[in-house]
C-alpha cells in the first residue's frame, strides 16, 4: 500500500505521538517513536564527530590509505614528463642551483660562512619541507572537496598524507644533498645519524602545522593565496641563506630579537640538520637548548594541531 | 518487503495520509519479525547556504570584502547568504534487505537526501539515524587519472576503507567485472588512456567491491553500455542479498523497476509518495507524462 501525499504532512508530528486518532488500536505494544526505534536497534546519528580516542583509532585503521595516497600523488606528479621520476632528484638540485647563483654568487651572502654550498642547500631543502607541507596542508581539505564529499574517512588523513608526500619528496632531496656534500668535500660522519631524529621532529611539527592550516583553509580558502607571502617572509627570517649565529655575533641586537630568531622552529630544524650533516657546523654554532626547542615545537604543533583539526571534523566539506 | 508491511494496516486513503507518511514505525511493534531498520529519517530538513551570491548588486569584490568584515561578531543570519531548502520534512524507515528507488524530477532533492543519509551534509531539523556508516557509491574522487588501473583499484579500495588483504582477495573479481581487460591489457595502463565508458565501468566495479551496510547509488548506472548496465543491476541485487540496504537514484524507470521493491518519490524536497515500486512508478509516470 502506498500513500499519495498531496500536501506534505504539515504537523512535524511529535516523535512520540505517532498513533493518530484514526489509527487502529495497537493493543500489542505502543508504537515506537523513530528515536526509540533507532535506540532499540542500535542506530546512531549519522555524521557525528567521533571521540578523540576513536578518531585516533580510525586514523590508524586508515594508515595504508594515507601512505598509498601520498605515494600515488608523488608518482602522479611527474608521470607525464619524459624524464619521469628523474625529476624527483632534478627538481631539488635545480632549486639549490638557483639559490646558490642568487645568494652565493650575485649577493655574496656566503661571506664568512664555511662550507657555504652545503650550508645553503641543507637550509633550502629543510625549509622547503616545512614550506611545502604548510602549503599542501592549507589546500588539503579545500582542494579535495570532491573526495571529502564522497567518501567517509577521518579527514586528518588528507593533511597527514600530504605531509607524508613531502617527506618522501625530502628523502629524494636528501639523496641529492648527500651527493652535494660529498662533492664539496664534507666527510660522512656518524653524526649524520642525528638527521633521523631531527627529521622525525620536524615531520611532527609540519604535520601539526598542516592540520591547523587545513582547518583554516577549509573555512577560508582565500588563505591559500596569502600563504606564499607569509612563507617567503618566514624563510628570509629563518637563516636559510645566511647564518644566524654569524649575524648575531657581529651585531648587538635586543635580547628579544635574539631569542625570537633562535627559537624560530624553522631555524631550529635547519640548524639541527646542518649540525648533523656538516662537519664545520659544530655544536658551538647551535643556539642553547636547541633539542629542547625542537621537541617542544614538535609536541606543541603535533598535539595541538591534531586536536584543533579534530574539533571541526564534522564540518569539513559541508555547506 | 513492502508487501508484508501493508497487511497490518487497512487500506487508508486520502485523509490518513499524514500519519501514513511514516508507514513503517507504526507497525514495528505489531510485526516484530520485520528485518532490523538500517536508516531512519525523522522529519529531516536539509538546507544549503550559498555564500557569495551578488544579491546586493554591488561589485563582486566589495561584496566579498563586506562579507569578510561582517562575518565577525554577528551571530545571526548573515546578509548576502542565500538559502536553498532542498529537503523538507522527509521521514521514512529503511530496513535490511530492501532496495529502495529514489525518484523525482531534476532538482527535487534526491542527491541531497542521499548525501544527508551518508552523513556528508548536516540536517537542519529532524534526525537521521543509521546503522553503521552508509556510503555513497562514488569512489571517483579518490582515483587518479595518471595512475594505472591496477594502482587505482588499490587506492580506491583503501579510500573506501577496505583492508589490503580484502583488496588482494577481490582484485581479480574487480578487474573481471569491470571488463577493462577484455580488449587487451588495459589495467596496467594509466586511466587517462581509457575511454569514458571503460573508466566508468572500472569506477563502478571498484565502488561496489566493498560490502556496504547501506549503499547509496546516485545515477551511477547511467554510463556504460547496455550489457554493463545489466551486469550492474545484478550486482546491486547481489549487494542487497548480502543483507544490506540499497538506495538507488535513477532516471531510468526500467532500471528502478528491475532493481527496487520500494520507491520514494521526492518532489520539491518533499516526500510525495512512498510505497511498492509498481504503484509509485505508475503515479510518477502519470505525473511526469501529464506535465510534458
Ligand atoms: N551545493 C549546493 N548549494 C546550493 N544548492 C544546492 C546545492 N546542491 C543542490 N542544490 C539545490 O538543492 C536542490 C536539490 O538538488 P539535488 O539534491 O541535486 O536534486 P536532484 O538530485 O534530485 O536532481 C536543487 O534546488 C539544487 O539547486
Ligand atoms: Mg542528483
Amino acid at each position: 500500500m502506498s500513500q499519495l501525499l498531496d500536501k506534505p504532512p504539515t504537523a512535524t508530528a511529535a516523535p512520540s505521538g505517532l498513533s493518530g486518532p484514526a489509527d487502529p488500536p495497537s493493543d500489542a505494544a505502543p508504537a515506537l517513536s523513530p528515536a526509540d526505534l533507532a535506540a532499540r536497534h542500535g542506530l546512531t546519528v549519522s555524521g557525528a564527530r567521533p571521540s578523540l580516542p576513536a578518531y585516533v583509532r580510525q586514523l590508524w585503521h586508515r594508515r595504508h590509505f594515507i601512505t598509498a595516497f601520498a605515494t600515488a600523488k608523488l608518482t602522479a606528479q611527474y608521470s607525464q614528463a619524459k624524464l619521469g621520476q628523474l625529476w624527483q632528484i632534478m627538481t631539488p638540485l635545480l632549486n639549490a642551483a638557483v639559490y646558490y647563483f642568487i645568494f652565493g654568487v650575485l649577493m655574496n651572502t656566503r661571506h664568512g660562512v664555511p662550507d657555504y654550498v652545503p650550508f645553503l642547500v641543507t637550509g633550502v631543502f629543510v625549509f622547503t619541507f616545512t614550506q611545502q607541507s604548510v602549503m599542501a596542508g592549507t589546500r588539503a581539505i579545500s582542494g579535495s572537496l570532491g573526495l571529502v564529499r564522497a567518501l567517509h574517512f577521518p579527514r586528518a588523513s588528507l593533511p597527514l598524507s600530504y605531509c607524508l608526500q613531502q617527506l618522501q619528496q625530502l628523502l629524494f632531496s636528501l639523496c641529492a644533498l648527500v651527493a652535494i656534500l660529498l662533492a664539496f668535500g664534507v666527510p660522512p660522519a656518524p653524526s649524520w645519524l642525528l638527521a633521523i631524529p631531527a627529521l622525525a621532529l620536524q615531520f611532527t611539527f609540519n604535520a601539526g602545522l598542516a592540520l591547523v592550516m587545513a582547518r583554516l583553509g577549509a573555512k577560508t580558502p582565500d588563505i591559500a593565496q596569502l600563504m606564499p607571502f607569509v612563507l617567503r617572509t618566514w624563510m628570509y627570517a629563518s637563516g636559510v641563506m645566511w647564518s644566524i649565529d654569524t649575524v648575531l655575533k657581529d651585531r648587538h641586537l635586543p635580547h628579544a630579537v635574539t631569542v625570537l630568531l633562535e627559537a624560530n622552529p624553522a631555524a631550529v630544524y635547519i640548524d639541527l640538520m646542518r649540525f648533523a650533516l656538516i662537519d664545520s657546523f659544530h655544536a658551538g654554532r647551535l643556539p642553547d637548548h636547541v633539542w629542547a626547542w625542537a621537541v617542544g615545537w614538535a609536541l606543541l604543533a603535533g598535539v595541538g594541531g591534531f586536536i584543533y583539526f579534530w574539533k571541526a571534523e564534522e564540518t569539513y566539506g559541508r555547506g | 518487503m513492502a508487501d508484508t508491511l501493508t497487511k497490518t494496516t487497512p487500506e487508508a486513503p486520502g485523509p490518513r495520509a499524514t500519519t501514513a507518511a511514516r508507514p513503517t514505525e507504526d507497525r514495528t511493534a505489531a510485526a516484530p519479525e520485520q528485518p532490523a531498520p538500517t536508516v531512519i529519517a525523522d522529519a529531516v530538513d536539509v538546507v544549503y547556504r550559498v555564500h557569495g551570491t551578488a544579491a546586493s548588486g554591488r561589485g563582486a569584490a566589495t561584496a566579498a570584502l563586506g562579507r569578510i568584515v561582517r562575518r565577525r561578531g554577528r551571530g545571526g543570519e548573515e546578509r548576502g547568504v542565500r538559502t536553498v531548502h532542498a529537503v523538507r520534512n522527509v521521514s521514512f524507515t529503511a530496513r535490511r534487505g530492501e532496495a529502495i528507488g529514489l525518484i523525482g524530477t531534476n532538482g527535487s532533492g534526491k542527491s541531497t537526501l542521499l548525501k544527508a543519509v551518508a552523513g556528508l551534509l548536516p540536517v537542519e531539523r529532524g534526525h537521521l539515524y543509521t546503522d553503521g556508516q552508509p556510503s555513497l557509491l562514488g569512489v571517483n574522487a579518490a582515483l587518479m587519472n595518471d595512475l594505472t588501473g591496477e594502482r587505482n583499484v588499490h587506492l580506491g579500495g583503501l579510500a573506501m576503507g577496505m583492508s589490503r588483504a580484502q583488496i588482494r582477495e577481490r582484485y581479480q573479481q574487480i578487474v573481471d567485472f569491470s571488463g577493462v581487460d577484455d580488449k587487451g591489457d588495459f589495467i596496467s595502463l594509466p586511466m587517462r588512456t581509457y575511454s569514458s565508458g571503460m573508466a566508468a565501468r572500472l569506477r563502478f566495479s571498484i565502488g561496489s567491491a566493498k560490502d556496504h551496510d547501506v549503499l547509496l547509488i546516485d545515477e551511477a548506472l547511467a554510463t556504460g553500455d547496455r550489457s554493463f548496465q545489466k551486469r550492474s543491476e545484478s550486482r546491486i541485487r547481489e549487494l542487497r542479498e548480502r543483507a544490506g540496504t540499497v538506495f538507488l537514484v535513477s532516471h531510468n524507470n526500467k532500471s528502478i523497476r528491475d532493481t527496487c521493491d520500494r520507491v520514494l518519490w521526492l518532489e520539491h524536497g518533499e516526500l510525495r509518495m512512498d510505497g511498492p515500486t509498481a504503484e509509485v512508478m505508475r503515479e510518477y509516470e502519470r505525473f511526469t507524462g501529464g506535465k510534458a
